[in-house]
C-alpha cells in the first residue's frame, strides 16, 4: 500500500490553512486512525474530538474531501491509492482550533425543547406502550448528536439572521419524537412553528443524506412534523391524537 | 503565567463526570434544592455510557415473574466471586427496577414485551432474562434521557473541562481546580461536596474498549486527596472485542450477541465453552449443546448455556483456546450468530453490531461469524465508599459508578454497570446534597495550593527537548497489556512496577508544542499523572493478592483461596508514597447468607 497524504486544516479563529502529512497505511485504517497517528508522531497539538471510535458517540464529525462524515466510520479504502485526502472542520460552526468547532448552538437549542409532559400511569403505577407505537420514535432516538445534519442545513449554514428562530434537523426529529411519544400530553405546536421554525426547512433531504445513523430525518421526521402542525390547528384532531397516544 | 487570574464558580455540590452516574447524581442533588455544577471532559452526552450496548440489569420480572431482587443479588455476588460489598449489591438489586421505570418516565423508550411492558434480555451470569434494553444501543438511550431531563433541572454544566486536583481545607474537600480544554485557561470550583463520577482506567491498556477519557482521573483525585482505593487488582477483560482489522482491535462486541443466541466456536468448529465450566457454576450451567439451546426458551427445565458464564470465565476460556492453537489467524475465536438466528432477527436485535462489523470490518454478521477476543473493559476496584451514602473516606467526597469500588467484587456481570450508575448515582447526589446542607463554617480555598497546581500544569510548555507524552502513554499501554493483563505472574508484575517507575520519571520531563487552546498533546501530558497512578495501583494490588479470583488471575497462584476471599486490598497515599494493606471484607448478615444455601 502506498503512503497516504492527508491534507489537514490547521488553524484557529484568527486564520490558518491546510498542511500535508504523510502517513504509512495499516490494514483497515479509518480517517480517525490517520489523525491519531499524526498526533502521536508528527503534530502532538493537532486538535480533534473523538470518543468511542465506533460510530456511537458522534464526536469526530469533520468534512472529508468536502463531505460531512464521522472520521471513525470513514475507511481509508474508500479512497484511491495515492489520492490526497482533505480533512477540514465542519464549517457551519465557529472554529476553535484545527478540527474542533464550537457547537454550543446545538446545546442552546436543546435546552429550548419543551420536555415530555407525562399522562397519568396505569393503576399499578407503571405505563404500557406497544412496540409498534414506538418503532418510529426509536428510529429518532438513534441520533448520536454528531450534528452533521446541522452542519449541512442551509438555514443554519447561510442565514445567520434566521438561525435564532430555527432549531435544525437534529431538533426536528427530537420534537417529532416527543410529539409522537405515546405518554406525552404537551402541545408544542407554537414552539415548533415559531421558535423551532420548521417552516423554513425546504425538505430537500440534505440532512438525511449525511446522517451516519441512516435516520430518515426528512421523510419520517420533518414532513410528518409539518403535517401534524397543520392538523394541530384543528383542536379536535389534536385531542384525538393525544387521547389515542399516537 | 502561573499567577494569571482564573474564573471561579461556587456550588453546593460539584459533580465531576457526566456519564450515567454523574448525570443521575446531578439530577438528584438538584432535586434536593442545592446548587449543582456538572463538569465533563467531553461534550455533554458523549461520555462512556453512550457506548454501553446490552442493557440495564433490573429484576422487574416482566419476562420471568420468578425473578426478584434476591435472585439478582445472588447472581451479582456469585458473579463477583463473593468479594462484593454485600450491602452495595443488595441496594443495587433492590433499587434497580425503580431506576429503570424512572428513566421511562423521563422519556426513555425501551423495547417492549407483547403486553406493552419493558422487555428484558438474557445476559451472562443472570439467572433470568433481566436486562431492559433498546436493541444494542441501551447506553445511548440512557445517557440521552438523563441529558435531556437534566438540562431542565437548573444544573450548571461545564463542558470540555478537566479537573486536575481536588482542594482541601483541613480534612475536608472544598473544591477542585482544572482547565477548560477549549481555551487552556484555568478554572476554580469551590464546592461543599464533590461527587466523583469519572469512570474507569482502561486507557492504560493497549487493547481496550475504552476511549481517551478513561485515564483514572477520579481514582487518582481521590487517592491524592487522601482517600482509600480498594480492589484495584480486579480489571475486567470483556471476552468479546473486535480483533480485525488492527485499527478496530478492542472495540466492544456486546454480550447481547450471546444473550440472543450467539455461540463461541474455535477453528475446529467446536463450541468450546462446554470444556470450561468451573466447579463453582456446574450446578447452574448446561453441560451439553441440546440443553444449552433449549434454555433460551425454557429456563425452568434447563440450565444456562456456558456461552453466558460470567465474563471472567469466558475471557479466560477464549485466551486458553487461542494459546492452545485453536484461535484464528488474527488471534481471536469465532462468535457465530448467523447459523443460529434468522437475518431479520439479528438486524432487529443487534443493529449496531451489524452496522459496526459491516462498516469497519467488511463482515456481514447475518452471513459470517465474527472474530472476537478479550479487550480491557472495566475496573471493578476504585474509590472505597460507604454502601448507603457513597461517601469516600475523605469528608465531603462521594463516588459513584465505575470510579467506585466494592459493588461488583472481583468481577462485574454484564448489565450491572448501567444499573449501578443509576442506583448509586442517585444516592451520591442525594447524600452529597444532604452533606452540603449541613456544611458548617466558611468555604475556604487555599490560594497557595491552587498556585502550585497551576505551576505544575504549565511545566510541559516550559521544558525544552523533553519527552513526547504520546510515546510514554504508548509504552505504558504496551507494558500493561503484556505484564498486567488477563493472566499475571509475580515476575511479570514486578517487571511492570519497575517499568512504571521509569515512565513516571519520563512523565516529569514531557514537553508539548503549541499553545494552550485545545491542545491534545498537553491534555495527554496532564492525564499521564493519573494514568500512571492507577496503573501502578493495579500492578501493586495484583502483586499483593496471591490467589486467582474473578478479574485477577495469577498463573503462579491459580486457585481461589478462602482466606483471600475475606480480604480487600486497600491502597492509600501517605507522605507521597503508596501504602497497601489487607483489610477485612464487611460480613454479610445471616438472612442474606441463607440465599446462597437454597440452591447451589
Amino acid at each position: 500500500m502506498a503512503t497516504f497524504t492527508m491534507r489537514v486544516f490547521r488553524g484557529d479563529a484568527t486564520g490558518g490553512g491546510f498542511k500535508d502529512y504523510s502517513v504509512e497505511p495499516e490494514e483497515g485504517m479509518v480517517v480517525l486512525d490517520v489523525i491519531h497517528k499524526i498526533q502521536a508522531t508528527q503534530a502532538n497539538d493537532l486538535a480533534c474530538r473523538w470518543n468511542c471510535k465506533a460510530g456511537k458517540c458522534g464526536s469526530c464529525s469533520a468534512e472529508v474531501n468536502g463531505k460531512p462524515r464521522l472520521m471513525c466510520m470513514t475507511r481509508m479504502e474508500l479512497f484511491q491509492p495515492g489520492e490526497t485526502i482533505t480533512v477540514a472542520p465542519i464549517r457551519t460552526f465557529p472554529l476553535i482550533r484545527d478540527l474542533v468547532t464550537d457547537v454550543s448552538y446545538n446545546y442552546e437549542k436543546a435546552r429550548q425543547v419543551p420536555p415530555l409532559r407525562l399522562k397519568p400511569p396505569e393503576p399499578d403505577g407503571t405505563y404500557r406502550m406497544m412496540q409498534e407505537d414506538i418503532d418510529r420514535i426509536q428510529e429518532f432516538h438513534k441520533c448520536i448528536e454528531c450534528f452533521l445534519c446541522q452542519d449541512v442545513c442551509h438555514v443554519i449554514r447561510d442565514h445567520e439572521d434566521k438561525k435564532r428562530a430555527f432549531a435544525g434537523p437534529r431538533f426536528f426529529i427530537k420534537l417529532a419524537g416527543l410529539d409522537m411519544h405515546p405518554l406525552d400530553t404537551r402541545d408544542r405546536s407554537a414552539f415548533i412553528k415559531e421558535q423551532a421554525g420548521v417552516g423554513l426547512c425546504s425538505s430537500t433531504r440534505c440532512s438525511t443524506e449525511v446522517c451516519p445513523e441512516h435516520i430518515h430525518i426528512t421523510d419520517n421526521g420533518i414532513i410528518p412534523l409539518k403535517e401534524r402542525l397543520a392538523d394541530n390547528y384543528d383542536p379536535i384532531v389534536w385531542l384525538l391524537r393525544k387521547f389515542r397516544g399516537k | 503565567m502561573a499567577n494569571e487570574s482564573y474564573e471561579t464558580h461556587e456550588h453546593d455540590v460539584l459533580v465531576i463526570g457526566a456519564g450515567g452516574a454523574g448525570l443521575r447524581a446531578a439530577i438528584e442533588a438538584a432535586a434536593q434544592g442545592v446548587s449543582v455544577g456538572l463538569v465533563c471532559k467531553s461534550l455533554l452526552g458523549k461520555a462512556h455510557t453512550v457506548m454501553a450496548e446490552g442493557g440495564i440489569a433490573a429484576a422487574m420480572g416482566n419476562v420471568w415473574p420468578e425473578d426478584n431482587w434476591q435472585v439478582h443479588f445472588r447472581d451479582t455476588m456469585r458473579g463477583g466471586k463473593m468479594l462484593n460489598n454485600w450491602r452495595m449489591a443488595q441496594l443495587h438489586a433492590q433499587e434497580a427496577p425503580d431506576r429503570v421505570l424512572e428513566l421511562e418516565r423521563w422519556g426513555a423508550l425501551f423495547d417492549r414485551t407483547k403486553d406493552g411492558r419493558i422487555l428484558q434480555r438474557d445476559f451472562g451470569g443472570h439467572r433470568y432474562a433481566r436486562l431492559a434494553h433498546v436493541g444494542d444501543r441501551t447506553g445511548l438511550e440512557m445517557i440521552r434521557t438523563l441529558q435531556y431531563h437534566g438540562i431542565h433541572q437548573g444544573i450548571d454544566v461545564y463542558m470540555e473541562c478537566k479537573v486536575e486536583r481536588l482542594l482541601k481545607d483541613g480534612d475536608r474537600v472544598v473544591g477542585a481546580f482544572g482547565y477548560w480544554r477549549n481555551t487552556g485557561k484555568f478554572v476554580l470550583f469551590k464546592a461543599k461536596a464533590i461527587v466523583l463520577a469519572t469512570g474507569g482506567v482502561g486507557k492504560a491498556w493497549k487493547v481496550t474498549s475504552n476511549s481517551w477519557e478513561y485515564t483514572g482521573d477520579g481514582q487518582s483525585l481521590a487517592l491524592w486527596a487522601g482517600a482509600d482505593l480498594i480492589d484495584m487488582e480486579f480489571v475486567q477483560f470483556h471476552p468479546t472485542g473486535m480483533v480485525w482489522p488492527p485499527s478496530v482491535r478492542g472495540i466492544l462486541v456486546t454480550e447481547g450477541v450471546r444473550g440472543d443466541g450467539g455461540t463461541l466456536k474455535n477453528t475446529k468448529d467446536e463450541r468450546f465453552m462446554f470444556n470450561y465450566i468451573p466447579e463453582f457454576f456446574k450446578g447452574e450451567t448446561a453441560d451439553n449443546e441440546a440443553e444449552a439451546d433449549r434454555w433460551y426458551a425454557d429456563k425452568k427445565n434447563n440450565r444456562r448455556t456456558p456461552d453466558l458464564l460470567p465474563r471472567d470465565e469466558v475471557a479466560r476460556a477464549i485466551n486458553a483456546e487461542i494459546k492452545g492453537g485453536r484461535g484464528t489467524a488474527h488471534g481471536g475465536v469465532f462468535l457465530d450468530i448467523c447459523t443460529r438466528r434468522p437475518a431479520d432477527y439479528i438486524r432487529k436485535r443487534l443493529p449496531s453490531m451489524y452496522h459496526q462489523f459491516k462498516e469497519l470490518a467488511g463482515v456481514d454478521i447475518t452471513k459470517e461469524p465474527m472474530e472476537v477476543g478479550p479487550t480491557c473493559h472495566y475496573i471493578m476496584g476504585g474509590v472505597r465508599v460507604d454502601a448507603d451514602t457513597t461517601a469516600a473516606t475523605v469528608k465531603g467526597l462521594y463516588a459513584a459508578g465505575e470510579v467506585a469500588g466494592g459493588m461488583h467484587g472481583s468481577n462485574r456481570l454484564g448489565g450491572n454497570s448501567l444499573s449501578d450508575l443509576l442506583v448509586f448515582g442517585r444516592r451520591a447526589g442525594l447524600y452529597a446534597a444532604l452533606y452540603a446542607k449541613d456544611f458548617g463554617g466558611a468555604l475556604t480555598v487555599d490560594s497557595a495550593q491552587v498556585a502550585s497546581i497551576a505551576r505544575m500544569m504549565l511545566e510541559p510548555f516550559t521544558r525544552s527537548g523533553g519527552e513526547n507524552p504520546y510515546a510514554i502513554q504508548a509504552d505504558l499501554q504496551q507494558t500493561m497489556q503484556d505484564l498486567v493483563g488477563l493472566i499475571r505472574t509475580e515476575n511479570e508484575l514486578r517487571e511492570a512496577i519497575k517499568r512504571i517507575e521509569t515512565y513516571k520519571q519520563r512523565a516529569r520531563r514531557t514537553h508539548v508544542d503549541g499553545g494552550r487552546t485545545y491542545n491534545p498533546g498537553w491534555h495527554i501530558a496532564l492525564d499521564l499523572a493519573s494514568l500512571l497512578t492507577v496503573a501502578e495501583c493495579c500492578a501493586l494490588a495484583a502483586l499483593e493478592r496471591k490467589e486467582s479470583r474473578g478479574g485477577h488471575t495469577r498463573d503462579d497462584h491459580p486457585y481461589t483461596d478462602d482466606t483471600w476471599g475475606k480480604i480487600n486490598v486497600v491502597i492509600r497515599e501517605r507522605q507521597g508514597a503508596l501504602a497497601l494493606s489487607r483489610e477485612a471484607l464487611p460480613e454479610m448478615p445471616a438472612e442474606l447468607k441463607a440465599l446462597f444455601q437454597e440452591r447451589k
